[in-house]
């Protein structure tokens, strides 16, 4: 690859944020690319007293590019062994939990389950430990799922670009790498030991998934680290870049808040509703065609407010224990769960506003060599 | 009347099925619109299904099943992809599309011609999405394809016929029908392909995201017989200069 992505400052993001004032906005709401500097502008704090015409821009811009339809997925949480010590996480190494990975039989009973509460395209998820859960096992699970989903996703620690080959040979569909802050000051505060202490290892990989020919790269930060409004522009410089290097692949982005968890990590800061409302609708308006995730890490009420404001995708019926498909009483859970309903119940939610709750969006046939 | 690959449509105008609100707007949308093309994209649906949403308002018996690759990024994905639809049962029909850029889904030409090679070796009926190129067009014909479906403009943006003057090109070369895809916004846009001779025109966003879908569904029907009406029956020229209506431009004095 010949080049790699780089961010300016997390203090020079958010002067040039800080920087912007109400014309800055209205200008941006007018333009049809806004462009990083409209971006900034939309992520402003003057820009919070125009959330109703954010809101409205975002809406037109996602019924055009995406109809109205949200797709649905559920993710699959394989294992709950981490050798990183990340202060937010519940998987965090320090953390006594009863630590749990599944065989791959149990994966395959776990995606059994879900296949029959309706679900076609799932998320593998696990802790970062390669080698309790390596490019391995998710290669043999990949080979075992393929033939029954129309996608399958994964989660999982940064792997370099042949492990990635690998796992897109065998089924896999697409990769999600958070880099959870843009800030390296505060990254390396709550990114206490383990491989994940490597900031610029971590933020070269959606490229290494992109080169390696995955589908979808999906991109994030987890919000109550530090500033959002920061984190979002970064996030938009990264897209950005992902778009002019990588012109293939499909990008999705989603803003974790984050959610009670063992190791009682009280967030940095808090990102209210209203805060991550303006984040996702300066995301659409800046980015027409970044597919957005809205996890069940938000409550219903939420989340079903939001249908047509600017995500695409929605989880549903999660849980983030290993195995706590099969075995709902199970502990080790990632983070509480915000959102409890069924595939049916948000799918209900859905048509009641007038969206198509979409169940398959992709076929693993693309992808497969007979 | 429209014939294509041997079969006859009343309609001139074909429905695409993504992003609609429900199954059931769909399958009245479908009705509204008269279409008895219908294109579906392969990756939506579950062929193996009976239950499929999509499928189950798709009656074959009244609708010409037009498959499509959308999400393949070369020839060979696409062509996989067919092959696997037509084991499962959707038919010899296939709208082809290969679109490596997810952002523009704007369709890639080298590519797009190899799998049409292929897929029409195999028997299939092939219906490709281009960009309104005349001599890919011309190509593809030669390839054997049943038609060929220049785009207007860019998936999705409503933006109408922006590449009118290829697509007149491509329409006066083609022996093949040719059917204009692809960012028809408004009936106005679908008529203007009709006027200027398109055999016949595919709509899907305009109608699926409209506030009323059904109601557009038939206001589009009616656009499109109204520029094919007026093809047939012949526009009066075009020019700057006013002309009147009833010339009395004298030419008496001559003996």
């Amino acid at each position: 690859m010949s080049a790699m992505f780089e961010i300016p400052d997390f203090t020079e993001l958010q002067r040039r944020i800080n920087a912007a004032g109400d014309e800055d906005v209205r200008t941006a709401l007018k333009s049809a690319q806004p462009g990083i500097s409209g971006l900034a502008a939309l992520l402003s704090p003057a820009a919070d007293a125009m959330l109703g015409e954010m809101a409205h821009r975002s809406s037109a811009v996602t019924v055009q590019r995406f109809g109205r339809v949200t797709q649905l997925y559920a993710p699959l949480y394989l294992s709950n062994y981490c050798t990183n010590r990340c202060a937010y996480c519940g998987f965090s190494a320090e953390n006594r939990i009863n630590r749990r990975v599944l065989t791959l039989e149990e994966a395959e009973a776990e995606a059994s389950i879900l296949l029959s509460r309706g679900f076609n395209h799932i998320l593998l998820v696990s802790g970062e430990s390669p080698k309790i859960l390596g490019v391995d096992y998710l290669e043999k699970l990949a080979l075992r799922l393929r033939e029954k989903f129309a996608a399958v996703s994964i989660e999982v620690q940064p792997m370099e670009e042949e492990e990635y080959a690998r796992l897109f040979a065998a089924g896999i569909t697409a990769v999600a790498i958070y880099q959870e802050t843009y800030d390296r000051t505060t990254y390396d505060e709550v990114h206490l030991s383990g491989k994940k202490c490597d900031f610029e290892y971590r933020l070269a990989t959606p490229a290494r998934a992109a080169a390696a020919g995955m589908r979808e790269v999906g991109i994030g930060t987890l919000l109550g680290l530090a500033d959002w409004r920061a984190e979002g522009l970064a996030l938009g410089m990264h897209l950005a870049w992902l778009r002019k290097h990588f012109w293939r692949t499909g990008l999705t982005v989603s803003f974790p808040r984050l959610r009670p968890a063992a190791g009682d990590f009280e967030p940095l800061l808090t990102v209210s509703e209203r805060n991550l409302t303006q984040l996702i609708c300066a995301l659409r308006i800046f980015d027409p065609d970044v597919g957005i995730v809205l996890s069940t890490r938000e409550e219903a009420r939420y989340r079903d407010g939001m249908i047509g404001l600017g995500p695409t995708r929605y989880s549903a019926g999660s849980c983030t224990a290993p195995g706590g498909y099969a075995d709902p009483d199970l502990d080790g859970e990632q983070f509480a769960i915000g959102d409890h309903r069924s595939l049916e119940e948000v799918s209900l939610a859905l048509r009641h506003k007038g969206h198509d709750p979409v169940r398959k969006d992709w076929d693993i046939s693309f992808q497969l060599i007979p | 009347m429209l014939t294509i690959a041997g079969h006859t449509f009343r309609s001139r105008l074909f429905l695409g099925t993504g992003k609609f609100p429900s199954a059931e707007i769909l399958q009245r949308s479908i009705e509204a619109s008269g279409s008895e093309m219908i294109t579906v994209a392969l990756r939506r649906v579950d062929l193996g299904d009976p239950a499929d949403d999509i499928m189950a308002v798709l009656d074959r018996n009244k609708y010409v099943l037009l498959p499509n690759t959308s999400g393949a990024r070369d020839a060979a994905e696409a062509i996989r992809i067919a092959r696997l639809a037509r084991a499962a049962g959707s038919g010899d029909w296939l709208k082809l599309e290969v679109t490596p850029d997810p952002r523009t889904l704007l369709p890639d030409p080298v590519e797009t011609l190899a799998a049409a090679k292929e897929l029409v070796r195999e028997g299939f009926k092939v219906l490709p999405y281009i960009n309104a190129d005349p001599i890919l067009a011309l190509k593809l014909q030669d390839a054997g394809v049943a038609a060929v479906m220049p785009l207007g403009s860019p998936i999705g943006t409503n933006m109408g016929l922006q590449t009118r003057m290829q697509v007149e090109i491509i329409i006066a070369q083609a022996q093949v029908p040719v059917v204009v895809d692809a960012g028809l916004g408004a009936p106005s846009h679908a008529a203007e392909a009709m006027e200027i001779g398109a055999d016949a025109v595919l709509v899907n966003t305009a109608i699926s995201v409209a506030g009323d879908p059904v109601r557009m569904a038939r206001a589009f029907a009616l656009a499109v017989e109204a520029g094919r009406e007026a093809y047939e029956a012949g526009l009066g020229p075009q020019g700057k200069e006013a002309a009147a209506s009833s010339p009395t431009t004298g030419l008496d004095f001559i003996k």
